[in-house]
């Protein structure tokens, strides 16, 4: 009998979206209560998460496994689903969108994701992935009735689909060149002078990197971000990417362990060219949402440098990284879900002129995020980037560390661009006084993580040292 | 002793902000104004006390505080020397009479100009009591942000394009000497300063290393030609800024200069000594030209004050005793007399509007005080023997005879220049006629504006003839540079 605690978690939260499902269709203006739901759903996942947060365990014929690694990418992803939950919720009912659909295709993407998570077989990765890409779909196009979303879920549908393809192409490369579709018997097999499989890492790798938005498959993310309402871009910018670099993190650790070689310098190069790109094309954008997406960009080549040493301490260093991107970016939508004047929302970066002298709060929390995603010291951010660092030197590339360094001085303008405009320009729009509590807390928590974050900067290392042994 | 002053120096001031950030009201700034005088007075007096206590005769480092950090990696270690607690006393000094200059002429959102100016002494203390290159780096960056501030909100019609330069010219100084940081960390061992003194870093890594950090320090100091965002910043910046950043923030890169340049790499500084000297003296000669064709007087200060950044440079980089001194003196006597300059200008800017020379003239006859106390900046400014100008250059020039006299005799010429363009500009502003019918209606210096000018002068005056106490306390710290960087010469050549 296999142990079935391991997969308990997953379990729960199918048969919760099964129950929300249901309780949407039996309610009439059921939304706010499946939200509710949703987020006791969540909530109930992270405790069974928790309870058996452990040692390494497998089951099915060793394609589920279950470490501290997924758990911890788990956590991460169900508690900024539930921040994107509370805090878009006024956004939601706003836009018209309080759809019960809406939670419940999310809880369906975080349901394949976790498949993604603890996958340790090429079929089961490939299930989830396909799982978590149709409910990324939908979200993208959720305001059906817009033709910017209806158009940025028709591109993020064509392109994703070609990667997931492509990726496919190379999972059955894979297979055929070593004879398993196990990520630890691949591993064991692998070997650089096995020169299809070589070919089937660049595949699977430009798959990933698709998910990931590096550097050269990057087109879709501006338009997707513009296109889709705010909370969608919330869940974008957040949720996958966040998972799409645990799973290049869980590929060349376990199967492609031996051919490190190989794709060492396609990461290099990719996360080169993210870093370079991010940061000159954000220059021009006058539309916050893209510009975001082209400073996610540039923060995903950050944190494949640190998966490009291909150690430990890389790794580590890159889930760092990501943990503190998220933060930033869950401050940083909340704000922009606070850019509302007569109840319509803004998008346009220089309606935040003059902010500071409106709203000093909100303009101070846009200054921490900016300055904290520019990387600038004494915030979260630099430490992110300090990690980062500090492992690429450590494993002596430093073509790679200078790059990213001087790249962080060119992203510095345009972050400094947006302060400009709050602080120094004068004001033209007057954004409507929201009471919205969750949005603030939102905000809050970020901003005080961020800024205190100089004081025990170890903190997410030390609950990181373990998950690799 | 086990309170931990240092710590207690460090963050009493972003305290205080965080009351003033607490206590923030619309249109009421009196509750503001009162905590950052009570605080940044108390930061005075604890700092004095420090230096009260500090042990002259002790060559290392004192009230060291240590604590982990980022656990495994790195510790958070502060201490002090006898030279780094001359520019804390220094830091201490200039903010409250940066506090008072700006309670005089911002108008608009003080209580967040005070915040600013609060934040900006914990960051620039910080940078003086680091005892570890990381905590260096974090507070050395951390300033940036209410500098971008101060200019970009409270500056001149030109403060966008000026805080832009600022910001990204010393960012892009900075990051390479991030690089370098952590390269030395994994080299070393260590970023702990006192740690890489003792296990020195080798000699091929050296030059690299100097030249990361030497990018950093030129784009502050600054050198030339890496000076021009400086100008910029000044002139666009409101007095308070000006008088913070000529004071404090350039005296962060000499001593960056004297405390990691040469602690940490004495043979690659050796052999740059002749790229630096050549900087020195473009920048004195130079920028001392450009000085003379300013009609901005902001804009001649700064220019001044890169010339005199150029001595301290020279001085640093002689590795004797006259020049490494000198330095240091001509780094605090630049910290007074500058900021007491920009503070003059403010008091024009305030009540005329206008900085540019030809605009005033004949101020004598309208401003007696103030003219009074103008002309003596001015002379201490050019060196006149009995203000701590004199004393700073000549050391340094002494300093730099005993081992170049083609540099020496260079340098000396920029004293000539800077007694050339300061007093042509004096004569203009303050002497002849009246140029504006503005100027006949001007009010003199009131009871605040005095009180911090003679206190400024006062302290350059008794320190001009009396230096002992400020030689005195860094006599041990700098013999210690400069034995350590002897021995190094001489390690290295037997092992050649």
């Amino acid at each position: 009998m296999e142990n079935i605690n391991l997969i308990i978690p997953e379990i729960t939260l199918f048969l919760g979206i099964c129950l929300a499902l249901m309780v949407g269709v039996f309610f009439k203006n059921s939304f706010s209560i499946v939200m509710k739901l949703s987020i006791l759903i969540l909530l109930g996942v992270i405790y069974l998460v928790l309870t058996d947060w452990g040692g390494e365990q497998k089951i099915f014929l060793d394609s589920f496994k279950n470490d501290k690694f997924s758990d911890y990418f788990k956590i991460l992803i169900l508690v900024s689903s539930i921040f994107i939950f509370v805090s878009a919720d006024q956004f939601i009912k706003d836009k018209k969108l309080n759809k019960f659909e809406y939670p419940i295709i999310i809880m369906f993407s975080i349901l394949g994701m976790f498949f993604m998570l603890s996958a340790n077989d090429l079929i089961l990765f490939y299930l989830g992935l396909e799982l978590q890409s149709l409910a990324l779909y939908v979200l993208a196009s959720i305001d059906r009735d817009n033709i910017i979303s209806s158009e940025a879920g028709i591109k993020y549908f064509v392109l994703s689909a070609l990667s997931s393809g492509l990726l496919l192409y190379g999972c059955s490369l894979l297979y055929g060149f070593t004879g398993s579709t196990n990520f630890d018997e691949i591993g064991v097999s692998l070997i650089t002078q096995n020169t299809g499989a070589i070919f089937a890492m660049v595949f699977i790798l430009v798959g990933l990197a698709f998910k990931v938005s590096a550097v050269p498959f990057h087109m879709w993310t501006p338009d997707v971000y513009q296109g889709a309402p705010t909370s969608i871009t919330n869940f974008f910018a957040v949720v996958p990417k966040a998972v799409g670099l645990a799973i290049i993190i869980r590929f060349m650790d376990l199967p492609f362990k031996n051919i490190i070689g190989e794709w060492q310098t396609i990461i290099i190069f990719i996360s080169i060219a993210s870093m370079i790109l991010g940061s000159v094309a954000a220059i021009g954008q006058k539309n916050i949402k893209r510009l975001l997406a082209y400073s996610s960009i540039s923060h995903m080549g950050y944190a494949l440098a640190g998966v490009a040493t291909g150690t430990v301490s890389g790794y580590t260093s890159t889930i760092i990284y990501i943990t503190i991107y998220i933060i930033m970016n869950m401050g940083t939508f909340a704000c922009i879900y606070l850019m509302k004047t007569d109840g319509k929302y803004s998008e346009k970066i220089e309606d935040l002129s003059g902010l500071s002298k409106e709203r000093p709060m909100l303009a101070f929390s846009f200054l921490i995020l900016f300055f904290s995603l520019a990387g600038i010291p004494p915030l979260g951010g630099f430490f992110a980037k300090f990690f980062v660092f500090m492992s690429v030197i450590e494993s002596e590339m430093y073509a790679l560390a200078i790059i990213g360094l001087l790249t962080t001085v060119i992203s510095a303008f345009y972050y400094l661009k947006v302060i400009k405009i709050i602080y120094f320009d004068n004001n033209k729009v007057k954004f409507d006084d929201d009471r919205n509590l969750s949005i603030k807390a939102t905000i809050f928590l970020s901003c005080l993580f961020l800024s205190l974050y100089f004081i025990s900067p170890s903190i997410i290392g030390s609950l990181l040292n373990e998950l690799f042994i | 002793m086990n309170f931990p002053i240092l710590s207690t120096i460090i963050f009493l001031p972003l305290l205080g902000s965080l009351f003033i950030f607490i206590s923030n009201k619309k249109n009421e700034n009196s509750s503001a104004i009162y905590i950052s005088i009570f605080t940044s007075m108390a930061n005075l007096l604890l700092i004095f006390f420090l230096w009260y206590s500090f042990d002259k005769s002790f060559a290392g480092f004192q009230f060291i505080e240590e604590k982990n950090w980022i656990s495994g990696l790195i510790k958070f270690k502060i201490g002090i020397d006898g030279i780094s607690i001359l520019f804390i006393v220094l830091t201490a000094f200039i903010t409250p009479i940066c506090i008072i200059s700006c309670i005089i002429s911002v108008k608009k959102r003080l209580n967040e100009f005070l915040i600013a100016i609060l934040i900006l002494e914990t960051f620039m203390i910080g940078v003086f009591c680091s005892l570890d290159l990381i905590i260096f780096y974090l507070f050395f960056e951390a300033g940036l942000i209410p500098m971008f501030l101060i200019i970009g909100i409270w500056g001149g019609h030109r403060k966008i394009y000026s805080a832009y330069k600022f910001f990204l010219f010393t960012l892009l100084g900075s990051v390479l000497m991030l690089a370098a940081i952590i390269f030395i960390y994994w080299a070393v061992g260590t970023t702990d300063y006192t740690e890489i003194y003792k296990l020195k870093i080798a000699k091929e890594y050296q030059y690299l290393l100097w030249l990361a950090f030497f990018s950093s320090f030129a784009v502050k100091t600054p050198m030339w030609p890496v000076h021009t965002w400086l100008p910029d910043a000044h002139v666009e910046a409101p007095t308070a800024g000006s008088v913070i950043l000529a004071a404090i923030l350039l005296k962060m890169a000499g001593y960056g200069f004297l405390r990691f340049s040469l602690g940490m790499f004495p043979i690659a500084s050796e052999f740059f000594t002749p790229l630096v000297f050549a900087l020195s003296i473009i920048a004195i000669i130079y920028t001392s030209l450009v000085a003379l064709m300013q009609d901005d007087m902001k804009k001649l200060i700064a220019y001044s004050s890169v010339a005199h950044m150029g001595f301290v440079t020279l001085g640093i980089f002689t590795f004797n005793k006259q020049g490494i001194e000198g330095s240091m003196f001509q780094m605090i006597s630049h910290g007074i007399i500058s900021a007491a300059l920009f503070l003059c200008v403010g008091v024009l800017y305030d009540r005329t509007g206008s900085r540019m020379i030809k605009s005033f003239g004949g101020v004598v006859n309208y401003l007696p005080n103030f003219s009074l106390i103008f002309i003596i900046f001015v002379l201490g400014a050019l060196g006149l023997p009995g203000t701590t100008g004199f004393i700073g250059e000549f050391l340094i020039l002494l300093g730099a005879f005993k081992i170049n006299y083609l540099v020496a005799i260079l340098a000396s010429t920029g004293v000539v220049l800077c007694a050339a363009y300061m007093l042509w500009m004096a004569k203009r502003v303050v002497f002849g006629n009246a140029n504006n019918a503005v100027v006949t209606k001007l009010k003199d210096i009131n009871f605040l504006e005095a009180t911090i000018l003679i206190v400024l002068c006062l302290v350059s005056i008794i320190f001009g003839f009396y230096p002992e106490p400020l030689l005195n306390t860094m006599d041990i710290s700098v013999n210690g540079i400069i034995q350590n960087h002897q021995n190094e010469l001489t390690v290295n050549l037997i092992n050649k």
